[in-house]
Protein backbone atom coordinates (compact mmCIF):
# COMPACT_ATOMS: atom_id res chain seq x y z
CA UNK A 1 0.00 0.00 0.00
CA UNK A 2 1.14 3.55 -0.62
CA UNK A 3 2.35 6.29 2.22
CA UNK A 4 -0.28 8.67 2.69
CA UNK A 5 -0.92 11.33 0.02
CA UNK A 6 0.80 14.35 0.76
CA UNK A 7 3.79 12.89 2.87
CA UNK A 8 7.55 12.55 1.32
CA UNK A 9 7.37 9.13 0.86
CA UNK A 10 3.94 9.97 -1.65
CA UNK A 11 4.07 13.54 -2.53
CA UNK A 12 1.18 14.98 -4.40
CA UNK A 13 1.43 15.85 -7.82
CA UNK A 14 0.16 18.79 -9.38
CA UNK A 15 0.28 19.75 -13.06
CA UNK A 16 -0.99 23.68 -13.09
CA UNK A 17 -2.01 24.22 -16.51
CA UNK A 18 -0.62 27.89 -17.89
CA UNK A 19 1.75 30.20 -16.51
CA UNK A 20 0.21 33.02 -16.14
CA UNK A 21 -0.83 34.56 -12.94
CA UNK A 22 -3.47 32.55 -11.61
CA UNK A 23 -1.03 29.45 -12.31
CA UNK A 24 1.61 31.19 -10.37
CA UNK A 25 -0.48 31.82 -7.31
CA UNK A 26 -1.84 28.33 -7.35
CA UNK A 27 1.30 26.68 -7.65
CA UNK A 28 2.36 28.96 -4.79
CA UNK A 29 -0.81 28.33 -2.22
CA UNK A 30 0.50 24.76 -3.41
CA UNK A 31 4.07 24.71 -2.44
CA UNK A 32 3.50 27.13 0.41
CA UNK A 33 0.52 24.44 2.13
CA UNK A 34 2.96 22.60 4.49
CA UNK A 35 2.14 19.12 2.43
CA UNK A 36 4.64 17.66 0.16
CA UNK A 37 4.01 18.70 -3.09
CA UNK A 38 5.05 19.18 -6.26
CA UNK A 39 4.24 21.06 -9.02
CA UNK A 40 4.71 20.98 -12.67
CA UNK A 41 3.66 24.00 -14.71
CA UNK A 42 3.13 23.55 -18.50
CA UNK A 43 2.66 26.54 -20.73
CA UNK A 44 1.93 25.88 -24.42
CA UNK A 45 4.15 28.52 -25.26
CA UNK A 46 7.99 28.44 -24.11
CA UNK A 47 8.03 31.46 -22.65
CA UNK A 48 6.23 31.86 -18.71
CA UNK A 49 4.46 34.51 -16.70
CA UNK A 50 1.36 34.54 -19.77
CA UNK A 51 -0.58 37.89 -19.78
CA UNK A 52 1.95 39.61 -17.62
CA UNK A 53 4.58 39.26 -20.73
CA UNK A 54 1.99 39.33 -23.13
CA UNK A 55 -1.03 41.59 -21.89
CA UNK A 56 0.00 43.91 -19.33
CA UNK A 57 0.90 47.14 -21.55
CA UNK A 58 4.70 48.05 -22.26
CA UNK A 59 4.27 51.64 -21.21
CA UNK A 60 3.45 49.80 -17.47
CA UNK A 61 6.52 48.27 -16.61
CA UNK A 62 5.75 48.59 -13.22
CA UNK A 63 3.10 46.23 -13.63
CA UNK A 64 5.42 43.94 -15.18
CA UNK A 65 7.27 43.21 -12.29
CA UNK A 66 4.76 41.43 -10.96
CA UNK A 67 6.90 38.77 -12.81
CA UNK A 68 9.78 39.73 -9.98
CA UNK A 69 7.04 37.66 -7.98
CA UNK A 70 6.99 34.74 -10.20
CA UNK A 71 10.72 34.16 -9.90
CA UNK A 72 10.51 33.57 -6.62
CA UNK A 73 7.67 31.50 -6.31
CA UNK A 74 9.90 30.03 -9.20
CA UNK A 75 12.83 28.88 -6.99
CA UNK A 76 10.54 27.61 -4.23
CA UNK A 77 11.87 23.43 -4.07
CA UNK A 78 9.58 20.78 -5.94
CA UNK A 79 8.33 23.93 -8.90
CA UNK A 80 9.31 22.76 -12.05
CA UNK A 81 8.37 24.42 -15.61
CA UNK A 82 7.49 22.51 -18.63
CA UNK A 83 6.98 25.61 -20.97
CA UNK A 84 6.80 24.80 -24.96
CA UNK A 85 4.15 21.78 -24.04
CA UNK A 86 0.39 22.27 -25.55
CA UNK A 87 -2.24 20.43 -23.50
CA UNK A 88 -4.89 19.14 -25.80
CA UNK A 89 -1.95 18.24 -28.36
CA UNK A 90 1.11 17.60 -27.19
CA UNK A 91 -0.37 16.23 -24.41
CA UNK A 92 -3.97 14.71 -23.37
CA UNK A 93 -5.76 15.69 -20.62
CA UNK A 94 -6.24 11.66 -19.69
CA UNK A 95 -2.54 11.90 -19.82
CA UNK A 96 -1.99 14.32 -17.36
CA UNK A 97 -4.31 12.65 -15.30
CA UNK A 98 -2.35 9.00 -15.34
CA UNK A 99 0.83 10.78 -14.16
CA UNK A 100 -0.96 13.83 -11.56
CA UNK A 101 -3.13 13.38 -8.55
CA UNK A 102 -4.54 16.71 -9.38
CA UNK A 103 -4.41 19.30 -12.41
CA UNK A 104 -5.05 22.99 -11.86
CA UNK A 105 -6.14 24.35 -14.65
CA UNK A 106 -5.07 28.02 -14.86
CA UNK A 107 -4.89 28.85 -18.35
CA UNK A 108 -6.45 31.95 -18.95
CA UNK A 109 -8.92 33.45 -21.76
CA UNK A 110 -7.55 33.43 -24.95
CA UNK A 111 -10.83 34.24 -27.14
CA UNK A 112 -11.99 37.64 -27.63
CA UNK A 113 -16.22 38.22 -27.50
CA UNK A 114 -18.11 39.43 -30.39
CA UNK A 115 -20.04 41.93 -30.61
CA UNK A 116 -22.78 40.03 -32.90
CA UNK A 117 -23.20 42.82 -35.33
CA UNK A 118 -22.78 42.89 -39.75
CA UNK A 119 -19.77 43.85 -40.61
CA UNK A 120 -17.70 43.23 -37.47
CA UNK A 121 -15.23 40.93 -40.37
CA UNK A 122 -14.35 43.64 -42.26
CA UNK A 123 -10.85 44.60 -42.84
CA UNK A 124 -10.24 47.04 -40.15
CA UNK A 125 -12.43 45.62 -37.69
CA UNK A 126 -10.27 43.98 -35.10
CA UNK A 127 -10.30 42.88 -31.45
CA UNK A 128 -8.13 44.39 -28.69
CA UNK A 129 -7.07 40.91 -27.91
CA UNK A 130 -4.90 40.65 -31.37
CA UNK A 131 -3.61 44.04 -30.94
CA UNK A 132 -2.43 43.50 -27.08
CA UNK A 133 -0.77 40.45 -28.22
CA UNK A 134 0.63 41.58 -31.46
CA UNK A 135 2.43 44.98 -29.92
CA UNK A 136 3.65 42.56 -26.63
CA UNK A 137 5.32 40.03 -29.54
CA UNK A 138 2.93 36.90 -29.03
CA UNK A 139 4.06 34.40 -30.99
CA UNK A 140 0.50 33.36 -32.24
CA UNK A 141 0.09 37.19 -33.88
CA UNK A 142 3.47 38.01 -34.94
CA UNK A 143 2.18 37.86 -38.65
CA UNK A 144 -0.64 39.81 -38.09
CA UNK A 145 -0.78 43.49 -39.60
CA UNK A 146 -2.93 46.32 -38.62
CA UNK A 147 -3.45 48.89 -41.30
CA UNK A 148 -2.67 51.88 -39.22
CA UNK A 149 -3.62 54.40 -42.57
CA UNK A 150 -6.62 55.68 -41.34
CA UNK A 151 -7.22 58.57 -39.55
CA UNK A 152 -10.15 57.64 -37.39
CA UNK A 153 -10.10 54.74 -35.06
CA UNK A 154 -12.73 53.51 -32.86
CA UNK A 155 -12.31 51.49 -29.47
CA UNK A 156 -15.17 49.62 -28.14
CA UNK A 157 -15.13 49.30 -24.73
CA UNK A 158 -14.91 50.76 -21.08
CA UNK A 159 -12.24 48.90 -19.44
CA UNK A 160 -8.51 48.79 -18.90
CA UNK A 161 -7.87 46.82 -21.97
CA UNK A 162 -9.59 49.60 -24.24
CA UNK A 163 -7.90 51.89 -22.22
CA UNK A 164 -4.41 50.42 -23.12
CA UNK A 165 -5.39 49.92 -26.88
CA UNK A 166 -6.23 53.99 -26.65
CA UNK A 167 -2.68 55.09 -25.30
CA UNK A 168 -0.56 52.86 -27.86
CA UNK A 169 -2.75 54.60 -30.43
CA UNK A 170 -1.88 58.11 -28.84
CA UNK A 171 1.12 57.89 -27.85
CA UNK A 172 4.44 58.83 -30.06
CA UNK A 173 6.38 56.14 -30.56
CA UNK A 174 9.33 58.25 -28.93
CA UNK A 175 7.23 57.56 -25.92
CA UNK A 176 7.36 53.74 -26.68
CA UNK A 177 10.58 53.13 -27.90
CA UNK A 178 12.45 52.05 -24.50
CA UNK A 179 9.71 49.62 -23.58
CA UNK A 180 9.43 46.18 -24.04
CA UNK A 181 7.00 46.63 -27.36
CA UNK A 182 8.04 44.19 -30.43
CA UNK A 183 9.74 46.19 -32.63
CA UNK A 184 7.45 45.04 -35.68
CA UNK A 185 4.88 47.12 -33.98
CA UNK A 186 7.00 49.59 -33.27
CA UNK A 187 7.84 50.08 -37.04
CA UNK A 188 4.59 50.14 -37.96
CA UNK A 189 3.16 52.49 -35.02
CA UNK A 190 6.15 55.16 -36.40
CA UNK A 191 3.92 54.95 -39.98
CA UNK A 192 0.41 55.41 -38.27
CA UNK A 193 -1.48 57.93 -39.49
CA UNK A 194 -4.52 57.73 -36.79
CA UNK A 195 -4.97 61.22 -35.38
CA UNK A 196 -8.67 60.78 -34.06
CA UNK A 197 -9.29 57.85 -31.28
CA UNK A 198 -13.28 57.63 -30.31
CA UNK A 199 -13.39 55.44 -27.14
CA UNK A 200 -17.28 54.21 -27.15
CA UNK A 201 -19.19 52.19 -24.29
CA UNK A 202 -22.28 51.35 -24.22
CA UNK A 203 -23.14 52.25 -20.12
CA UNK A 204 -22.41 55.86 -19.14
CA UNK A 205 -19.53 57.69 -17.08
CA UNK A 206 -20.85 56.22 -13.57
CA UNK A 207 -20.52 52.67 -15.38
CA UNK A 208 -16.88 52.76 -16.96
CA UNK A 209 -14.59 49.92 -15.62
CA UNK A 210 -11.29 51.52 -15.65
CA UNK A 211 -9.24 51.85 -12.76
CA UNK A 212 -8.59 55.53 -11.51
CA UNK A 213 -4.74 55.46 -12.22
CA UNK A 214 -5.71 54.12 -16.28
CA UNK A 215 -8.75 56.44 -16.62
CA UNK A 216 -6.59 59.61 -15.40
CA UNK A 217 -3.45 58.75 -17.22
CA UNK A 218 -5.58 58.71 -20.61
CA UNK A 219 -6.06 62.74 -19.24
CA UNK A 220 -2.17 63.29 -19.35
CA UNK A 221 -1.20 61.72 -22.78
CA UNK A 222 1.86 64.07 -24.60
CA UNK A 223 0.85 64.36 -27.43
CA UNK A 224 -2.82 63.49 -27.36
CA UNK A 225 -5.84 65.63 -26.55
CA UNK A 226 -8.58 64.41 -24.42
CA UNK A 227 -12.39 64.82 -25.12
CA UNK A 228 -15.20 64.45 -22.86
CA UNK A 229 -18.70 65.84 -23.92
CA UNK A 230 -20.15 67.63 -20.86
CA UNK A 231 -23.27 66.32 -22.00
CA UNK A 232 -22.65 62.72 -20.90
CA UNK A 233 -21.75 64.11 -17.57
CA UNK A 234 -25.55 64.70 -17.26
CA UNK A 235 -26.19 61.58 -15.14
CA UNK A 236 -29.77 60.16 -14.50
CA UNK A 237 -30.99 59.85 -11.00
CA UNK A 238 -29.95 56.14 -10.55
CA UNK A 239 -26.11 56.72 -11.58
CA UNK A 240 -26.39 59.70 -9.03
CA UNK A 241 -27.35 56.64 -6.48
CA UNK A 242 -24.74 54.75 -7.09
CA UNK A 243 -21.92 57.50 -6.97
CA UNK A 244 -23.52 58.67 -3.55
CA UNK A 245 -22.94 55.14 -2.29
CA UNK A 246 -19.59 55.71 -0.32
CA UNK A 247 -18.46 52.17 -1.00
CA UNK A 248 -18.32 52.82 -4.95
CA UNK A 249 -15.97 55.81 -4.02
CA UNK A 250 -13.83 54.29 -7.20
CA UNK A 251 -16.67 55.03 -9.80
CA UNK A 252 -17.45 58.61 -7.96
CA UNK A 253 -13.16 59.50 -8.37
CA UNK A 254 -13.90 58.14 -12.73
CA UNK A 255 -16.85 60.75 -12.82
CA UNK A 256 -14.69 63.05 -11.06
CA UNK A 257 -11.78 62.58 -13.46
CA UNK A 258 -14.02 63.19 -16.62
CA UNK A 259 -15.52 66.11 -15.50
CA UNK A 260 -12.33 67.86 -15.00
CA UNK A 261 -11.60 66.89 -18.64
CA UNK A 262 -14.67 68.09 -20.07
CA UNK A 263 -14.03 71.60 -18.13
CA UNK A 264 -10.70 71.38 -20.05
CA UNK A 265 -9.96 73.42 -23.29
CA UNK A 266 -7.81 71.10 -25.85
CA UNK A 267 -4.36 72.07 -25.84
CA UNK A 268 -3.92 71.87 -30.00
CA UNK A 269 -1.96 68.51 -29.56
CA UNK A 270 -1.87 66.24 -33.12
CA UNK A 271 -4.05 63.62 -31.93
CA UNK A 272 -7.17 63.69 -30.25
CA UNK A 273 -9.00 61.39 -27.74
CA UNK A 274 -12.80 61.05 -27.73
CA UNK A 275 -14.92 59.25 -24.61
CA UNK A 276 -18.25 58.67 -25.84
CA UNK A 277 -21.11 56.91 -23.63
CA UNK A 278 -24.08 55.78 -23.74
CA UNK A 279 -23.78 54.14 -27.53
CA UNK A 280 -23.68 51.05 -29.29
CA UNK A 281 -22.23 49.66 -32.90
CA UNK A 282 -25.08 48.54 -34.26
CA UNK A 283 -23.46 47.50 -38.34
CA UNK A 284 -20.25 48.24 -39.51
CA UNK A 285 -20.08 49.23 -42.98
CA UNK A 286 -17.54 49.00 -45.85
CA UNK A 287 -16.77 47.95 -49.18
CA UNK A 288 -14.38 45.14 -48.96
CA UNK A 289 -13.36 47.18 -45.75
CA UNK A 290 -14.41 49.19 -42.94
CA UNK A 291 -15.39 52.79 -43.45
CA UNK A 292 -18.44 53.85 -41.33
CA UNK A 293 -19.37 52.78 -38.12
CA UNK A 294 -23.31 52.98 -37.50
CA UNK A 295 -24.09 53.52 -33.52
CA UNK A 296 -26.75 53.75 -31.69
CA UNK A 297 -27.88 56.10 -28.28
CA UNK A 298 -28.42 53.99 -25.43
CA UNK A 299 -30.43 54.98 -22.49
CA UNK A 300 -30.11 53.02 -18.65
CA UNK A 301 -32.67 51.29 -17.39
CA UNK A 302 -32.94 49.60 -13.75
CA UNK A 303 -32.30 50.31 -10.08
CA UNK A 304 -28.48 51.77 -9.37
CA UNK A 305 -25.80 49.22 -9.76
CA UNK A 306 -28.40 47.20 -11.88
CA UNK A 307 -28.59 49.38 -15.36
CA UNK A 308 -28.39 47.88 -18.34
CA UNK A 309 -28.03 49.71 -21.94
CA UNK A 310 -31.22 50.13 -24.18
CA UNK A 311 -31.31 51.24 -27.19
CA UNK A 312 -33.51 54.47 -28.24
CA UNK A 313 -33.38 54.16 -31.92
CA UNK A 314 -31.53 57.14 -32.36
CA UNK A 315 -28.66 56.94 -35.03
CA UNK A 316 -25.41 58.52 -35.54
CA UNK A 317 -22.88 57.46 -38.03
CA UNK A 318 -19.17 57.56 -37.85
CA UNK A 319 -16.25 57.57 -40.79
CA UNK A 320 -13.20 55.34 -39.94
CA UNK A 321 -11.28 53.07 -40.61
CA UNK A 322 -9.92 51.14 -37.96
CA UNK A 323 -11.80 49.33 -35.09
CA UNK A 324 -10.82 47.69 -32.20
CA UNK A 325 -13.68 45.63 -29.64
CA UNK A 326 -12.27 45.38 -26.24
CA UNK A 327 -15.99 43.89 -24.66
CA UNK A 328 -14.59 41.01 -22.95
CA UNK A 329 -12.70 37.82 -23.66
CA UNK A 330 -13.83 33.79 -23.18
CA UNK A 331 -11.81 30.80 -22.28
CA UNK A 332 -10.22 28.08 -25.49
CA UNK A 333 -12.41 24.98 -24.41
CA UNK A 334 -9.60 21.69 -24.05
CA UNK A 335 -10.39 18.19 -24.90
CA UNK A 336 -11.04 16.55 -21.82
CA UNK A 337 -12.60 19.41 -20.01
CA UNK A 338 -15.94 20.38 -19.98
CA UNK A 339 -16.72 23.64 -21.16
CA UNK A 340 -19.57 26.05 -20.47
CA UNK A 341 -19.16 28.21 -23.96
CA UNK A 342 -21.93 30.46 -22.94
CA UNK A 343 -19.96 31.70 -20.69
CA UNK A 344 -16.37 30.63 -22.02
CA UNK A 345 -15.63 28.98 -18.79
CA UNK A 346 -14.67 25.85 -17.53
CA UNK A 347 -17.48 24.97 -15.05
CA UNK A 348 -16.87 25.14 -11.79
CA UNK A 349 -17.49 24.71 -7.76
CA UNK A 350 -15.68 26.14 -5.24
CA UNK A 351 -12.94 25.72 -7.98
CA UNK A 352 -13.58 22.31 -8.70
CA UNK A 353 -14.48 21.20 -12.28
CA UNK A 354 -18.06 20.11 -12.58
CA UNK A 355 -19.29 17.93 -15.67
CA UNK A 356 -22.50 18.07 -17.62
CA UNK A 357 -25.05 16.78 -14.71
CA UNK A 358 -22.80 19.28 -12.24
CA UNK A 359 -21.22 16.00 -10.75
CA UNK A 360 -17.89 16.95 -9.35
CA UNK A 361 -14.60 15.33 -11.47
CA UNK A 362 -12.05 14.18 -9.08
CA UNK A 363 -8.83 15.80 -9.87
CA UNK A 364 -9.54 18.21 -12.06
CA UNK A 365 -9.57 22.53 -10.90
CA UNK A 366 -9.73 25.77 -12.26
CA UNK A 367 -8.48 29.36 -11.12
CA UNK A 368 -8.06 32.61 -12.62
CA UNK A 369 -9.94 33.55 -15.80
CA UNK A 370 -10.85 30.28 -17.20
CA UNK A 371 -12.83 29.82 -13.55
CA UNK A 372 -14.57 32.99 -13.14
CA UNK A 373 -14.40 34.98 -16.91
CA UNK A 374 -12.08 37.61 -17.47
CA UNK A 375 -12.84 39.82 -14.40
CA UNK A 376 -10.32 41.76 -12.38
CA UNK A 377 -6.53 42.52 -12.71
CA UNK A 378 -3.63 40.46 -11.97
CA UNK A 379 -3.83 40.67 -8.10
CA UNK A 380 -7.53 39.24 -8.11
CA UNK A 381 -6.34 36.07 -9.00
CA UNK A 382 -4.29 35.62 -6.01
CA UNK A 383 -7.21 35.59 -3.76
CA UNK A 384 -9.03 33.42 -6.80
CA UNK A 385 -6.29 30.56 -6.84
CA UNK A 386 -5.42 30.13 -3.04
CA UNK A 387 -9.45 29.80 -2.71
CA UNK A 388 -9.12 27.02 -5.19
CA UNK A 389 -5.97 25.22 -4.14
CA UNK A 390 -7.80 25.46 -0.63
CA UNK A 391 -10.90 23.23 -2.24
CA UNK A 392 -8.02 20.81 -3.99
CA UNK A 393 -6.67 20.55 -0.58
CA UNK A 394 -9.71 19.51 1.32
CA UNK A 395 -10.02 16.85 -0.98
CA UNK A 396 -6.74 15.11 -0.94
CA UNK A 397 -7.86 12.49 1.60
CA UNK A 398 -10.43 11.49 -0.87
CA UNK A 399 -8.24 11.54 -4.18
CA UNK A 400 -6.74 7.67 -4.96
CA UNK A 401 -3.74 7.87 -3.39
CA UNK A 402 -1.09 5.95 -5.63
CA UNK A 403 1.88 7.18 -5.82
CA UNK A 404 1.90 9.03 -9.31
CA UNK A 405 5.26 9.79 -11.60
CA UNK A 406 4.66 13.68 -12.64
CA UNK A 407 7.23 14.72 -15.15
CA UNK A 408 8.66 11.76 -15.18
CA UNK A 409 5.96 10.06 -16.80
CA UNK A 410 5.69 12.67 -19.34
CA UNK A 411 9.03 12.39 -20.24
CA UNK A 412 8.59 9.56 -22.56
CA UNK A 413 5.34 10.94 -24.22
CA UNK A 414 6.90 14.43 -24.93
CA UNK A 415 9.99 12.38 -26.25
CA UNK A 416 8.16 10.11 -28.41
CA UNK A 417 5.96 13.35 -29.59
CA UNK A 418 9.57 15.23 -30.37
CA UNK A 419 8.12 17.91 -27.79
CA UNK A 420 11.11 19.93 -26.61
CA UNK A 421 10.27 20.96 -22.78
CA UNK A 422 11.81 24.15 -21.87
CA UNK A 423 12.46 24.20 -18.35
CA UNK A 424 13.12 26.95 -16.23
CA UNK A 425 16.97 26.73 -16.83
CA UNK A 426 16.14 26.54 -20.54
CA UNK A 427 13.87 29.91 -19.73
CA UNK A 428 16.48 31.68 -18.09
CA UNK A 429 18.60 31.12 -20.88
CA UNK A 430 16.11 32.72 -23.44
CA UNK A 431 15.21 35.20 -21.02
CA UNK A 432 19.08 36.56 -21.17
CA UNK A 433 19.08 36.56 -25.17
CA UNK A 434 15.90 38.76 -24.59
CA UNK A 435 17.25 41.23 -22.39
CA UNK A 436 20.92 41.53 -24.28
CA UNK A 437 18.61 41.88 -27.53
CA UNK A 438 17.09 44.98 -26.06
CA UNK A 439 20.37 46.31 -24.51
CA UNK A 440 21.62 48.54 -27.38
CA UNK A 441 17.97 49.50 -28.44
CA UNK A 442 17.70 51.21 -24.76
CA UNK A 443 14.85 48.73 -24.40
CA UNK A 444 14.86 46.82 -21.31
CA UNK A 445 14.20 43.63 -23.60
CA UNK A 446 13.44 43.09 -27.41
CA UNK A 447 11.66 39.74 -27.12
CA UNK A 448 11.66 36.71 -29.51
CA UNK A 449 8.33 37.02 -31.53
CA UNK A 450 8.24 33.50 -32.79
CA UNK A 451 8.83 30.17 -30.79
CA UNK A 452 11.39 28.33 -33.58
CA UNK A 453 14.02 31.90 -31.86
CA UNK A 454 13.65 30.92 -28.57
CA UNK A 455 14.18 27.77 -29.16
CA UNK A 456 16.92 28.32 -31.21
CA UNK A 457 18.97 30.05 -27.96
CA UNK A 458 18.45 26.26 -26.44
CA UNK A 459 20.75 23.22 -27.48
CA UNK A 460 23.88 25.46 -29.35
CA UNK A 461 20.60 26.82 -31.64
CA UNK A 462 22.24 28.98 -34.04
CA UNK A 463 20.57 32.46 -32.89
CA UNK A 464 22.69 34.99 -32.65
CA UNK A 465 23.04 37.21 -29.47
CA UNK A 466 22.61 40.21 -31.06
CA UNK B 1 4.23 56.63 -7.30
CA UNK B 2 3.39 55.76 -4.20
CA UNK B 3 0.06 53.87 -2.56
CA UNK B 4 -0.02 53.60 1.04
CA UNK B 5 -2.33 52.85 3.90
CA UNK B 6 -3.46 55.48 6.13
CA UNK B 7 -5.64 56.60 9.08
CA UNK B 8 -8.95 54.40 8.64
CA UNK B 9 -7.60 51.31 8.45
CA UNK B 10 -6.21 52.13 12.27
CA UNK B 11 -8.29 49.93 14.44
CA UNK B 12 -9.95 47.94 11.96
CA UNK B 13 -7.18 45.83 9.67
CA UNK B 14 -9.45 44.07 8.05
CA UNK B 15 -7.02 42.35 5.85
CA UNK B 16 -9.07 42.12 2.71
CA UNK B 17 -6.26 44.48 0.79
CA UNK B 18 -3.55 41.43 1.22
CA UNK B 19 -5.67 38.73 -0.63
CA UNK B 20 -5.40 39.78 -3.77
CA UNK B 21 -1.02 42.22 -3.38
CA UNK B 22 0.71 40.11 -6.84
CA UNK B 23 3.14 40.66 -4.59
CA UNK B 24 3.27 40.67 -0.91
CA UNK B 25 3.70 44.47 -0.03
CA UNK B 26 1.74 44.60 3.23
CA UNK B 27 3.26 44.63 6.63
CA UNK B 28 1.26 44.48 9.51
CA UNK B 29 1.50 45.70 13.23
CA UNK B 30 -1.04 45.10 16.26
CA UNK B 31 -3.07 48.09 14.78
CA UNK B 32 -2.98 48.34 10.99
CA UNK B 33 -1.34 47.94 7.23
CA UNK B 34 1.88 49.39 5.79
CA UNK B 35 2.45 48.87 2.50
CA UNK B 36 6.02 48.76 1.01
CA UNK B 37 6.37 51.14 -2.06
CA UNK B 38 9.92 49.64 -3.04
CA UNK B 39 8.04 46.21 -3.27
CA UNK B 40 4.73 47.26 -4.82
CA UNK B 41 3.87 47.66 -8.22
CA UNK B 42 1.49 50.29 -8.09
CA UNK B 43 -1.44 47.93 -9.35
CA UNK B 44 -4.07 49.48 -7.20
CA UNK B 45 -6.13 46.16 -7.01
CA UNK B 46 -6.13 46.38 -3.16
CA UNK B 47 -7.39 50.38 -3.28
CA UNK B 48 -11.29 49.18 -3.67
CA UNK B 49 -10.94 45.90 -1.53
CA UNK B 50 -10.58 47.90 1.36
CA UNK B 51 -13.80 48.31 3.48
CA UNK B 52 -13.05 51.81 4.66
CA UNK B 53 -11.42 53.07 1.95
CA UNK B 54 -8.00 53.74 3.89
CA UNK B 55 -5.69 52.76 0.74
CA UNK B 56 -4.58 56.07 -1.32
CA UNK B 57 -2.13 56.41 -4.44
CA UNK B 58 -0.45 59.12 -5.63
CA UNK B 59 -2.64 62.62 -5.90
CA UNK B 60 -5.42 60.97 -4.19
CA UNK B 61 -3.58 60.67 -0.96
CA UNK B 62 -6.15 63.86 1.16
CA UNK B 63 -3.42 66.08 2.15
CA UNK B 64 -4.08 65.85 5.89
CA UNK B 65 -3.31 62.08 5.13
CA UNK B 66 0.41 63.08 3.61
CA UNK B 67 2.47 62.02 7.12
CA UNK B 68 1.22 58.51 6.02
CA UNK B 69 3.49 58.00 3.54
CA UNK B 70 6.64 58.23 5.63
CA UNK B 71 5.27 56.34 8.39
CA UNK B 72 4.49 53.52 5.88
CA UNK B 73 7.83 53.44 4.49
CA UNK B 74 9.18 53.19 8.18
CA UNK B 75 6.69 50.64 9.35
CA UNK B 76 6.52 48.20 6.10
CA UNK B 77 10.42 47.93 6.62
CA UNK B 78 10.16 46.97 10.43
CA UNK B 79 7.16 44.63 10.08
CA UNK B 80 6.78 40.80 8.54
CA UNK B 81 4.92 40.83 5.55
CA UNK B 82 0.91 39.71 5.89
CA UNK B 83 -0.21 37.69 2.63
CA UNK B 84 -3.12 36.08 4.06
CA UNK B 85 -6.42 37.38 5.35
CA UNK B 86 -6.87 37.26 9.00
CA UNK B 87 -9.56 38.56 11.48
CA UNK B 88 -10.13 41.81 11.33
CA UNK B 89 -9.37 43.78 14.75
CA UNK B 90 -12.50 43.95 17.68
CA UNK B 91 -14.74 46.80 17.11
CA UNK B 92 -13.89 47.17 13.57
CA UNK B 93 -17.05 46.84 12.64
CA UNK B 94 -18.41 49.72 15.06
CA UNK B 95 -15.19 51.95 13.42
CA UNK B 96 -16.03 50.88 10.03
CA UNK B 97 -20.17 52.08 10.50
CA UNK B 98 -18.44 55.38 12.88
CA UNK B 99 -16.51 56.21 9.38
CA UNK B 100 -19.63 55.66 7.37
CA UNK B 101 -18.74 52.95 5.61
Amino acid sequence: MDAFLGTERNPLQVAVVGSGPSGFYAAEALLKSGQAVRVDMIERLPAPYGLVRYGVAPDHPKLKEAILAYQVIAQLPHFSLLANVNVGRDIEVDELRAHYHAIVFACGAEADRRLGVPGEDLAGSHTATEFVAWYNGHPDYRERSFDLSAEVAVVIGQGNVAADVCRILAKSVDELRATDIAQHALDALAASRVREIHLIGRRGPAQAKFTNKELKELGELACCDTQVDPRDLALNAESLAELQSKANYISAKNVEILRDLAARALGGRPRRLLFRFLESPLELVGAGRLEELVLVRNRLEGSPFQQSAHSTGETARLRCGLLFRSIGYAGVPIPGCPFDARQGIFPTRDGRLVDATDAVIPGLYAAGWIKRGPSGIIGTNRADSVATVKSLLADVPSLPSGAKAGSAGLAPLLAQRAVRAVSLDDWRVIDAHEVARGEPLGKPREKFTRVAEMLGCLDGGAVSQR
Amino acid sequence: MTTIVTDNCNGCRFTDCVTVCPVACFHADETMLYIDNNVCIQCSACIPLCPVHAIYADDDIPEDQAHWIEINAERSQALPVVTEKQDALPGAEARKAALGY
